[in-house]
């Protein structure tokens, strides 16, 4: 199998997720793709992993993988809770309109 | 072109083609259905990969897990539906910095990997993968343990809401609640039963 396909992969849904970090106005879209950026890097850590250290004992990048979803499930909560203050504050989830701390 | 090569392309062309539509979708719900079958495509790229611990932790915690929380959060917070009221005036921006890096990093990985091929793709096992959680990688363990548990209390904290601090949201639950004396829609009927209902007691 070839190793270019996962990490050829793994490029697109990342360009893919900054493409909608940066277009989206909606909050949780952002988030959403930010989620996808997070998938994007744990599609790379595998296919290192499985297709050229095999035989790793301790299993890092598995491990990495691991403790990425990991933290993506809190960031997704705080992220989440953050969104809601700021619609039940500004009735809107536009981060556009949300720049008072704008330089 | 081995067999494995063959699957791979297929799922992650069903992978790559749903999260361009996530990112692209004009309608919130379907955004986030189509991020859980990114979601779930990601799975079947760790089952070709032959991480299968991997992929049905992905399939428990994100499609199981996150879009339903993302559903929840879009339905909560009730934002409209449209190109122009999802996306910024960036477009045009967000396409070229996408594109550039898209370019840029698979230029560089052709580059680096582009002539690796190996013949079986193996991995650890589920059981050597717990060996190596609790054995080498027990501090992070811990350590990931107590940041779910500061975003469970951040995420309580931060959505807690404080005595006085918004009467708006207050009187809007209870004209839903409709225990509200003033309110004008109560029904004749209605209040005849209460009164009713009040006279037996009395």
């Amino acid at each position: 199998m070839s190793l270019v396909g996962p990490l050829l992969l793994a490029t697109l849904l990342f360009s893919v997720g900054v493409y909608g970090l940066i277009a989206r106005r909606n909050a949780v879209l952002v988030l959403i793709s930010v989620e996808l950026m997070l998938n994007a890097v744990n599609i790379n850590l595998v296919a290192f992993q499985n297709l050229l250290f095999p035989t790793d004992v301790s299993a890092s990048g598995h491990m990495f993988a691991l403790f990425i979803i990991g933290v993506a499930a809190a960031e997704v909560g705080v992220g989440l809770a953050i969104v809601f203050n700021l619609f039940r504050n500004r009735a809107s989830v536009d981060v556009d309109r949300v720049d008072a701390m704008r330089w | 072109m081995t067999g494995l090569d063959l699957i791979f392309a297929v799922v992650g062309l069903i992978t790559a083609a749903a999260a361009i539509k996530t990112v692209t979708s004009t309608n919130l719900v379907h955004a986030a259905l189509f991020l859980a079958v990114t979601l779930a495509g990601i799975a079947g790229v760790f089952l070709v990969l032959s991480a299968d611990f991997l992929a049905l932790v992905q399939l428990v915690v994100y499609v199981g897990a996150v879009a339903v929380l993302f559903l929840f959060g879009l339905m909560l917070t009730r934002a409209p539906i449209g190109r122009e009221a999802l996306d910024s005036d960036h477009r045009g921006l967000a396409l070229g910095v996408s594109g550039a890096l898209f370019v840029l990093l698979s230029g560089l990985i052709i580059a680096a990997f582009g002539d690796v091929r190996v013949d079986t793709v193996g991995g650890p096992r589920t059981a050597d993968i717990g060996l190596a959680l609790f054995r080498d990688w027990v501090l992070p363990f811990e350590v990931l343990s107590m940041l779910l548990l500061a975003a469970l209390v951040g995420a309580i904290v931060l959505s807690r809401r404080e005595d006085g601090e918004s009467g708006e949201v207050e009187d809007v639950t209870r004209i839903l609640l409709a225990d509200d004396p003033d309110l004008d829609g109560v029904d004749d009927a209605d209040a005849s039963a209460d009164g009713a209902a009040g006279e037996v007691r009395a």
